[in-house]
């Protein structure tokens, strides 16, 4: 232990400990605050309008960053499809190999990790400022649970918002695929949508997609208003938490999607 | 009732004049006195890390009056508040609110006891994403199923209480830092509580807000038939109204007595706070090391 090398992989050893149960003690605490959240939701749910601000703050105010970033992505997969399919003299299927980059992959994953960086940080920091500004010990005072009040609606809010957005994102790119690869490119107008429609079936792809946004709207959400929850309350606490809310997110986005399409696929 | 003996007995050395202060002749005025008290604190002790804030603290809120809480900034006032209304739990110690055990109450009992009470936050707390009409409301609509017609009747009362109905439409982010406590004020009455906490509701008023934050406490506390505690370090305001004052010092208290009875006392740690000298037994200097010896140190 008392050479150099020996204490060099000791404090590393250390190191990988602390972070693997700072990890876990995070991930156990997210968990019971999902529980306390979902204890929640049935005052959420008979208070509809504060669940539909929040369905309009986290979905409608990130409408406009979700259809331009579809509509673009969409192009670049047409782009990049008619690139490589066209050697093989089979362009006419850019609308299908699209159509199903979008809604089983791409559609899910971006939106949620547009949504992290939009509307998750705002989540976070909303609630955070909440804390360091006592408007939460407020409610509490005032004998009002800010888990029930603040947030459960603004949790319920993003799981409704994600999966809508991701639909809106995988019509956008849809078309971005059809101006590039059509209008642009000079696919076959009829190939294009028809190949799609024979390919791309409604359970297997589209339902799954969805379903995958369901729990990435629940991951981004709870990952946001966990970090604002607990944040420290000063202006340096407030910054750190949106940062980990969204970092923590699109690393749980992306697991959760290996998962998920592991899953969904099933041992095909 | 804090006794003379208890007292003496917890800080005798520490603070020399805090028998004189309880001796028969020179016992506290009637506002500190009294066996209704709402309020009973005993040895609560409770440490954040390893700073010890409360050390044994015994003390008494008496219904129906104002009672100030003072001392140097540090000494734990606004997390005596938080203990007392169960936002955090001592370590040893027990706090009675009105009979009832504060730290053996579940979330359920804590809400029902917050809704008979009050607190004005040091910075408002009013929420920035409703104006001021809805914060006033909020509570009410929180707690009951009044009509909104009634709502709007209670909630122009208290405004008008304040001298705020005329703002009633203004966000939050409108509002100087005196209106916005005023708010708050409405906000904490609006429930009709029996006890209101102010949390340093003096902090950073212009004289005027002041003035008028001031006799809104005396006004409301006698017309409402309140029971009032400030946490307060401004001695000059707070004495004004005062019924009783306790003094904070080292975890614990240092002296209590009606404002003019702090005044006159002899104890140097009272005197240091009263007349808000620099140095004395709370010193102005940070414990530090040798200054010379620090100066001619390398690095920071």
């Amino acid at each position: 232990m008392s050479d150099p090398k020996s204490r060099g992989l000791h404090r590393l050893a250390l190191e990988v400990g602390w972070s693997l149960r700072g990890f876990f003690g995070n991930f156990g605490a997210a968990i019971l605050f999902l529980f306390r959240i979902l204890y929640e939701l049935p005052y959420a749910l008979a208070r509809p309008g504060l669940v539909i601000r929040q369905v309009y703050v986290t979905g409608v105010q990130s409408l406009v960053v979700i259809m331009l970033a579809g509509f673009f992505v969409g192009m670049v997969l047409a782009l990049q499809a008619h690139l490589t399919l066209s050697r093989f003299g089979a362009e006419d299927t850019i609308g299908m190999v699209a159509a199903l980059g979008l809604v089983r992959e791409l559609g899910p994953v971006v939106t949620a990790l547009l949504f992290a960086g939009r509307a998750g940080t705002a989540l976070s920091s909303e609630i955070g400022l909440m804390r360091a500004t006592d408007q939460l010990s407020g409610m509490e005072m005032m004998a009002v649970d800010p888990i029930k009040r603040v947030v459960a609606p603004r949790f319920l809010g993003g799981v409704i918002a994600v999966p809508i957005l991701t639909v809106i994102f995988s019509a956008m790119g849809i078309f971005g695929a059809w101006l590039e690869g059509v209008v642009i490119l000079g696919v076959d107008e009829g190939a294009f949508w028809s190949q799609m429609q024979a390919q791309v079936d409604l359970r297997e792809d589209v339902v799954s997609g969805i379903v995958k946004s369901f729990f990435f709207g629940i991951a981004a959400s709870l990952l946001a208003v966990f970090e604002g929850y607990n944040c420290v309350p000063t202006a340096e606490g407030v910054g750190r938490a949106t940062t980990r809310a969204v970092v923590h997110t699109s690393l749980s986005v992306l697991i959760l999607n290996f998962m998920l399409t592991a899953w969904l696929l099933g041992g095909k | 009732m804090l006794r003379c003996g208890s007292i003496s007995g917890l800080f005798a050395g520490l603070f020399a004049g805090v028998e004189d202060l309880m001796e028969p002749e020179d016992q506290p005025a009637k506002g500190c006195r009294g066996d209704d008290k709402i309020i009973v604190i005993r040895g609560l002790s409770y440490a954040r890390g390893q700073t010890r804030i409360f050390d044994g603290l015994d003390l008494d809120i008496r219904r129906g009056g104002i009672t100030a809480i003072m001392g140097p900034s540090g000494t734990g006032k606004t997390t005596l508040l938080r203990l007392v209304t169960g936002q955090e739990l001592p370590d040893v110690g027990s706090i009675q609110f009105d009979g009832r055990e504060v730290t053996r109450m579940s979330r359920r009992e804590l809400f029902r006891m917050r809704k008979r009470v009050g607190m004005l936050f040091q910075n408002g707390a009013l929420l920035t994403d409703i104006d001021v009409y809805e914060n006033v409301a909020f509570p009410l609509r929180e707690h009951t199923r009044l009509p909104e017609r009634l709502i709007r009747h209670i909630v122009l009362t208290k405004l008008h209480a304040v001298g705020l109905r005329g703002a009633w439409q203004l966000m939050p982010s409108q509002l100087s830092g005196g209106m916005a406590r005023r708010v708050a004020l409405a906000r904490a009455i609006v429930m009709d509580p029996e006890i209101i906490y102010y949390d340093e509701p003096f902090v950073g008023l212009d004289p005027i807000s002041m003035g008028v934050v001031v006799r809104l406490i005396r006004r409301m506390n006698d017309a409402l038939g309140l029971t009032s505690v400030v946490v307060t370090h401004d001695v000059d305001e707070v004495s004004s109204i005062a019924d009783c004052a306790y003094l904070l010092s080292e975890g614990k208290v240092a002296a209590y007595g009606t404002p003019e009875q702090l005044r006159d006392h002899h104890s140097e740690t009272v005197t240091q706070f009263m007349s808000g000298m620099a140095d004395g037994p709370v010193p102005f200097h940070y414990p530090a090391p040798d200054y010379s010896a620090q100066l001619l140190t390398r690095g920071k």
